[in-house]
């Protein structure tokens, strides 16, 4: 079956060689980023150990380079940058209801279960 | 992007008057599925960070634990999965690429690059597949337990075993017989079952041998968990120097089983609590399997494209659809690079 529903749409996609160019441009400079931050990172996870004083300082740089790179593969790979605003927001925004409601209760608890654990011990 | 709705009549769209957000039926479906996925991983790595934060023991450091090369050995740290990410970051990038070479219509070039992607796809499986043999089988001298009761990974350069010499019978060796196959799965197996005692090591076939080893150097032992004479605290959790040799061999010698834990299985593992080696064979077992099927559906829609299935259909969405899925795999790799091999 021909699924013409589809084409229309679809068909705004297409762009021109000069565009090409320019997007290609664009997607090597954030390979090169991400490639830096990988490097970056394992570097830092070599070099600096758990006991380290400077590692809850490190910790947070892995978390907030980790961020960084979902954020540039989302927005420019998956070109959710490129889309309408509010597709970005159907997208994004119940994930980090979801998920940070569900980051909270799961440290919560946690803390809750190691003090009962610890006392216990 | 930039809608054309004038031109449409409601049999064309989706339904209504109008397509949501201006994107095709297939496109949003993705990325609803994409977002339920998303959903799956954040909680399996929320529950593994739930059970880290509530896990009274020592948990194990990701430079620690995964510090081997393919041909160069151990003490590399993190150097390997390092690489595993290039290269899933290189072929999201070839997937990119695809998607581009498709909006311009290009088919040369989306074939091009999307068997880059599939050969980058089978590479990072491979890897995986490297990684969890090395994780099964763990290091070459394990986790201890101290006569004290605590627990210490051991860590040195190990000596390279020569020859097992028979001195005993057993059921199919004779005396003299010299076994040189498989020296170091027997040393492992007797060794965590309590068969080997100084030099001699007893094998499966009830046979006795002497054990051709060269010296170990360099031991030093890392405690992990607190008996009553050795600690796990920061200051003095390393032991090195002859305190280390003694402590290991007479665990390695005590002939009790267990007192050696090598690699990892659904059981027990030498890097830390038992519900570590679970979380990571399902996180980043779960994790391959998407990367598996990722590649089988690249295969799927690079034969299509081969075949002129899309430029027939004057539009390559089918190439953009997989690639979101691709571009999903690596982004949830970067988090489970981040929870589990660096922090």
């Amino acid at each position: 079956m021909e699924r013409d529903d589809l084409i229309e749409y679809s068909l705004d996609a297409h762009h021109s060689e000069e565009k090409g160019v320019e997007i290609r441009k664009k997607i090597y400079k954030v390979t090169i980023l991400l490639t830096l931050v990988t490097i970056i990172e394992v570097v830092l996870g070599a070099v600096i150990k758990q006991d380290a004083s400077i590692w809850p300082l490190v910790k947070w740089t892995f978390l907030a380079l980790t961020i960084l790179k979902a954020g540039y593969i989302v927005m420019v790979f998956m070109h959710l940058g490129d889309e309408r605003k509010w597709l970005r927001y159907v997208i994004l925004v119940p994930y980090f209801i979801f998920i940070l409601y569900l980051i909270f209760i799961a440290l919560w608890e946690a803390t809750a279960i190691k003090s009962v654990l610890n006392f216990f011990s | 992007m930039a809608g054309h709705t004038a031109a449409l009549d409601s049999k064309t769209l989706w339904g209504g008057k109008i397509s949501p957000f201006s994107t095709s039926y297939g496109k949003l479906m993705m990325w609803f599925f994409l977002v339920s996925d998303a959903l799956t991983f954040g909680g399996l790595l929320i529950a593994y960070g739930f059970t880290r934060h509530d896990c009274l023991e020592a948990w194990p450091i990701g430079e620690e634990t995964f510090n081997s090369m393919p041909f160069l050995g151990h003490g590399y740290p993190l150097l390997y999965v390092a690489l595993m990410t290039f290269i899933l970051i290189i072929s999201s990038v070839t997937m990119v690429l695809a998607v581009e070479a498709g909006h311009r219509m290009d088919r040369k070039g989306v074939t091009k690059w999307m068997i880059a992607t599939i050969i980058g796809g089978f590479f990072f499986v491979g890897s995986q597949g490297w990684e969890w043999y090395h994780f099964i089988h763990g290091s070459e001298f394990g986790k201890i337990e101290l006569a004290d009761g605590s627990v210490a990974l051991v860590r040195g350069h190990f000596g390279e075993i020569k020859n097992f010499t028979v001195t005993k019978p057993g059921k199919h060796h004779k005396i003299g017989d010299v076994i040189k196959e498989d020296l170091m799965h027997t040393f492992q197996h007797a060794a965590a079952a309590g068969h080997i005692t100084n030099g001699v090591i007893t094998l499966h076939d009830g046979s006795e041998a002497t054990i051709s080893k060269a010296t170990d150097h360099d031991l030093k032992l890392i405690v992990k968990k607190s008996g009553k004479v050795n600690k796990a605290s920061k200051a003095k959790r390393e032991i090195t120097g002859a305190k280390a040799e003694k402590l290991y061999y007479e665990a390695l010698y005590s002939g009790e089983a267990n007192r050696v834990i090598y690699g990892a299985n659904l059981k027990q593992n030498e890097y830390g609590p038992q519900q570590y080696a679970q979380f990571f064979f399902f996180i980043t077992g779960f994790h391959g399997f998407h990367v598996f099927s990722g590649v089988v559906i690249n295969i799927i829609i690079c034969l299509g494209v081969v075949a002129g299935t899309y430029h027939k259909r004057g539009h390559y969405e089918m190439v953009e659809k997989t690639g979101l899925y691709w571009h999903f795999v690596d982004l949830v790799w970067v988090f489970v690079f981040t929870f589990f091999y660096l922090l």
